[in-house]
C-alpha cells in the first residue's frame, strides 16, 4: 500500500504521519483503499493476509520517520499509550516506548512482574484503574495465555498484545514477516524453519500463522518433548532432524531457549540440544548459501546460535530490531484510527 | 398431608416396567396408585395436577453436586442448591465433600443433613471423603460418616492419586458395601494442565490434560478392583478410552459403575477458543468423538448414570485469566433439558432409557430405596414437559453463582412439577 493509500484510509489527514516514497514492496498496491478496523492486535489467528500485508506496508511508511532528523511525527498527538508488562522483557517495552514516542503519545508504563493476583488485585481490576486515568492504547504483555483477549472484552480502549503467556506475541511474528519480505523480496513461497521450543513458544505460533497466511511454507523443528505434534493442525510440517530440513530453507528462526526447560525434562541438556539443534557455521554448509538466519532475541550464544552465525552476513537478526519499532509504530496508529472510526 | 393426584401423564416407571398413560394417586408421601384413578376415590382436598402430554415418572437423582457449605456460601449453599435443585427437577441430590472444612467426619455429614432438612426441598444425601481432609494420604472414619447418613465416599475435585491408599479404601468400604466415587485424573501427568490435550490447546498456547491422564488412574483402580472387590463408581468420565475399559470391566463382572455429566456430551475443547472460564472444567471438554463415545456409553448401559456435576464459582474467581480460574460449571436447573438434547434428540435413547439413567442408575450406585413408582414408595416424582420451547436464561436462577455456559441456548425439555416425599416443592 502506499503512502497515500495509507493517508486516504485515514479520518483525520493532518494527524498522519508523512512519510518520504515508500520502498517498493513485494505486494502490488490494492486498487481501492484499505479502511482499517481493527481496535485491538489480539494475535494474527484474527487477521486476513490483506490486514496482515497492510501493517507490513503501513510499518514501511513509517520505516523512514526513523532516518530523519527530528524522528516524531503527530499522528498520536494527545493519546495516552499505557505499556503494561506483567512478565520481563526489555527489547519490545522499549521498542513500544520508543514507537508511541515516535508517534507524539504520551506513554506510561508499568513494569510489574510479580502477580497482581498475589498482591490481591486481579489483572482486569489493575488494568481497569489504569484505563480509568485516560488510557486510549493499552499495550500489555502477561504471563497468562489470553491475557490480551480478557482485557480487550472489559477495556474500551484499544489492546495490542506483546506476547500473552505461550500463545500469541503478534508483534514480534509481523517484525519477522516484515523482515523476510525486505530481504527476499516475498514471503510467499518461501521456505521457513523455526526451530526450538515451538510447545513454550508465543512467537512461533504468531510466525506459524502470519507466514501461512501470507502462503509460506513452515517447518517447525526440534524435540518431540518441545514439538507437540498437533500443532501440524495451524498448518505446518513437523520435523525432528535440523540436519535434513536446513538445505531445504530459505529462512531459519532461531528460538530463544528458556534454560528451565530442561529441569523439567524437556530435553537432557544445553549440550546435547546444542549438538542436535544448535546452528554453527560447520552446520550452515548444509544450508542454502543465502539462507536468512532470524532470532527473537535475546540470544544464548553458543546455545541456539554462536557468534559467527549471529554476526555473519546470513543474520537479519538487528534488522529485526529496527523493523520492530516500524511494525509497532504501524500497530499503534491503525488500532488508534480504528478506535476513532 | 394432602393427596396429590397427577392426572392423565404418560407413566414412565423405569423399576416396574412401566411406560403408558395413567394417573398418579399419592397419599401420605407415598405412592398410592398408578392407573386409572375414579372419581370415587378423590379425597376432599386433594391437590390436582393435569399431566395431559406430559411425563410423569420417578424423582430425578443426581449424584455430583458441589454446594458449596460450609466454607463457600457466597458461592452456593445447601439450600440454594437444593432449591436449584427441585427446579431442575431433581429429588435427590449427593453433596461432594469437597468443601472448607471437608466432610471428612460424622459431623460434617450430620451438618449437611441438618441443613438439607432445614431447607425442606430436595432431600440432600451427604457424600464423605475418603481419606482425611482429602489429602489422600489417611483413610477418613468411613464406618462413622456412613453410620451418620453418608451414602459414597470420594476425594472428587481431586483423583485418589495414591495405589495404596485406594487399594485399601476399596477394601474397607468393600466391607460396608459403599461405594468409592473417583475423580479419574492422574495429578502427576495431568497435573499442570487446564484443558484437553489436542490441537486447540496447542493453539491457544494452554497446558493441555491428555486423555491418558484419566485413563491410566481408572486402569490402575480397576486393576485393584479386581483384587479387592467392592463398589467403585467412575465420575464425570470425559474419554473414549475411558468408556472402553469400563465396558471392558464389566464384562468381567467387576463391580463398577460410572456415570457422564451434560457438558461431556455437548461441548469439545473447541469451546475453550474464547478463553471462557465458563468453558472449565475437570475432566476437561474433549474432542468430538470423545463426546460422541460418553454417549454411546449411556446408550449402551456402559454407564449407568447422567450427573451435572454442578460446581458454583464466584464471579470475581471465574473472571480471572483461563488458567488461574478455578474449574467447573453450573448446571442442575436446565441439566435435563441437556441430556435430552444428548441423548433423545441425537435418537441414541427413548424416554424410558434416559429415565432409568436419570434414576434407577443412580440411586443403584448409592443403594437408596428410591426411584419407583410402586405402590407404597416413597412419593419422589417429576412431571416433565418434553415440549416446553424455551431458552436458558441463568440471571433468574436460584443458584448463587452465574458460572454457565449454557445460558441463552434454546431448549424444548424442562421439568415443570418436582413432588419430594408426597410434598409439592417446585411446579411450573
Amino acid at each position: 500500500m502506499s503512502k497515500t493509500a495509507t493517508k486516504r484510509s485515514s479520518r483525520k489527514p493532518a494527524a498522519t504521519a508523512t512519510p518520504a516514497t515508500p520502498v517498493t514492496t513485494a505486494t502490488p498496491a490494492e486498487a481501492e483503499p484499505f479502511v482499517w478496523t481493527k481496535k485491538h492486535l489480539l494475535g494474527l489467528d484474527e487477521l486476513t493476509a490483506d490486514e496482515i500485508v497492510h501493517i507490513l506496508d503501513t510499518a514501511e511508511s513509517f520505516r523512514e520517520v526513523s532516518t530523519r532528523s527530528i524522528k516524531k511525527v503527530p499522528a498520536l498527538r494527545g493519546k495516552v499509550v499505557a505499556n503494561l508488562f506483567f512478565e520481563d522483557s526489555t527489547r519490545t517495552r522499549m521498542s513500544f516506548n520508543l514507537a508511541a514516542s515516535r508517534l507524539s503519545a504520551d506513554v506510561i508504563e508499568l513494569v510489574s512482574t510479580g502477580s497482581s493476583v498475589a498482591k490481591g488485585e486481579t489483572l482486569r481490576d489493575t488494568v481497569r484503574n489504569i484505563e480509568a486515568m485516560g488510557v486510549d492504547i493499552v499495550v500489555v504483555r502477561h504471563k497468562q495465555s489470553g491475557a490480551a483477549y480478557m482485557l480487550a472484552q472489559c477495556l474500551s480502549a484499544s489492546v495490542v498484545n506483546a506476547g500473552d503467556g505461550q500463545h500469541e506475541h503478534p508483534t514480534q511474528a509481523l517484525l519477522d514477516i516484515f523482515t523476510i519480505r525486505q530481504r527476499l523480496g516475498s514471503v510467499a513461497g518461501k521456505k521457513v524453519g523455526i526451530v526450538g521450543d515451538i510447545a513454550h513458544s508465543r512467537v512461533a505460533r504468531s510466525n506459524i500463522l502470519g507466514l501461512r497466511k501470507l502462503g509460506a511454507e513452515v517447518f517447525v523443528v526440534g524435540p518431540p518433548t518441545l514439538v507437540p505434534s498437533a500443532i501440524t493442525a495451524m498448518g505446518c510440517e513437523v520435523c525432528h532432524s535440523l540436519d535434513e530440513v536446513l538445505p531445504r530453507l530459505d529462512v531459519i528462526n532461531m528460538l530463544r531457549i528458556q534454560f528451565e526447560r530442561f529441569s523439567s525434562n524437556l530435553f537432557p541438556s544445553v549440550r546435547e540440544y546444542a549438538q542436535l539443534y544448535g546452528l554453527n557455521a560447520e552446520r550452515m554448509r548444509l544450508a542454502k548459501p543465502d539462507i536468512l538466519v532470524m532470532h527473537p532475541g535475546p540470544i544464548n550464544r553458543g546455545m541456539e546460535l554462536t557468534s559467527d552465525v549471529a554476526d555473519g552476513p546470513n543474520s537479519a537478526i538487528l534488522n529485526q530490531v529496527t523493523n520492530g519499532l516500524a511494525i509497532r509504530m504501524a500497530v499503534l496508529f491503525l488500532v488508534n484510527q480504528a478506535n476513532q472510526v | 398431608m394432602t393427596d396429590i393426584l397427577i392426572k392423565g401423564g404418560r407413566v414412565i416407571d423405569p423399576a416396574g416396567g412401566l411406560d403408558r398413560r395413567a394417573d398418579v394417586l399419592i397419599s401420605d408421601g407415598k405412592i398410592a396408585k398408578v392407573g386409572r384413578v375414579p372419581a370415587s376415590q378423590i379425597t376432599r382436598g386433594c391437590k390436582l395436577i393435569d399431566a395431559v402430554g406430559k411425563i410423569v415418572c420417578p424423582g430425578l437423582i443426581d449424584i455430583h453436586v458441589h454446594c458449596r457449605e460450609p466454607g463457600h456460601e457466597e458461592e452456593e449453599t445447601i439450600a440454594t442448591a437444593a432449591g436449584s435443585a427441585v427446579a431442575g427437577g431433581f429429588t435427590t441430590i449427593v453433596a461432594m465433600p469437597n468443601t472448607h472444612p471437608v466432610i471428612d467426619n460424622e459431623a460434617m455429614v450430620q451438618y449437611v443433613i441438618h441443613q438439607a432438612e432445614n431447607a425442606g426441598l430436595a432431600r440432600v444425601l451427604p457424600a464423605g471423603a475418603i481419606t482425611k481432609d482429602r489429602q489422600g494420604k489417611e483413610l477418613a472414619e468411613l464406618g462413622s460418616m456412613l453410620a451418620a447418613g453418608a451414602v459414597a465416599f470420594t476425594d472428587d475435585g481431586d483423583g485418589l492419586a495414591s495405589s495404596s491408599v485406594m487399594q485399601r479404601a476399596l477394601q474397607y468400604a468393600g466391607m460396608f458395601d459403599a461405594p468409592i466415587l473417583q475423580h479419574c485424573q492422574d495429578p502427576d501427568l495431568g497435573g499442570s494442565g487446564v484443558m484437553n490435550s489436542g490441537a486447540m490447546a496447542v493453539r491457544l498456547g494452554l497446558p493441555g490434560i491428555p486423555a491418558a491422564a484419566e485413563e491410566i488412574m481408572l486402569q490402575r483402580d480397576l486393576a485393584l478392583l479386581a483384587r479387592t472387590g467392592g463398589r467403585y463408581h467412575v465420575q464425570h468420565v470425559s474419554t473414549a478410552g475411558a468408556v472402553d475399559m469400563i465396558r471392558s470391566a464389566k464384562k468381567l463382572g467387576l463391580h463398577v459403575t460410572a456415570e457422564a455429566t451434560p457438558h461431556h456430551m455437548l461441548l469439545t475443547d473447541a469451546a475453550c477458543q474464547s478463553y471462557d472460564p465458563n468453558y472449565k472444567v475437570a475432566p476437561p471438554l474433549r474432542s468430538a468423538g470423545d463426546v460422541e463415545a460418553v454417549r454411546q456409553g449411556v446408550a449402551d448401559g456402559t454407564i449407568d448414570c447422567l450427573a451435572t456435576d454442578h460446581a458454583p464459582h464466584s464471579k470475581e474467581e471465574k473472571e480471572l485469566e483461563f488458567a488461574l480460574a478455578p474449574s467447573g460449571l453450573i448446571a442442575l436447573q436446565c441439566a435435563l433439558g441437556l441430556f435430552a438434547k444428548a441423548l433423545i434428540d441425537t435418537g441414541l435413547i427413548d424416554w424410558p432409557t434416559l429415565i432409568a439413567r436419570m434414576t434407577t442408575g443412580p440411586a443403584a450406585v448409592i443403594r437408596q430405596p428410591l426411584a419407583s413408582l410402586a405402590a407404597g414408595a416413597v412419593a419422589d416424582v417429576t412431571i416433565i414437559d418434553p415440549q416446553a420451547d424455551y431458552t436458558v436464561d441463568v440471571t433468574g436462577w436460584l443458584s448463587k453463582s452465574r458460572n454457565c455456559p449454557y445460558h441463552n441456548w434454546p431448549l424444548h425439555v424442562r421439568a415443570v412439577g418436582t413432588i419430594v416425599a408426597g410434598q409439592v416443592k417446585f411446579l411450573l
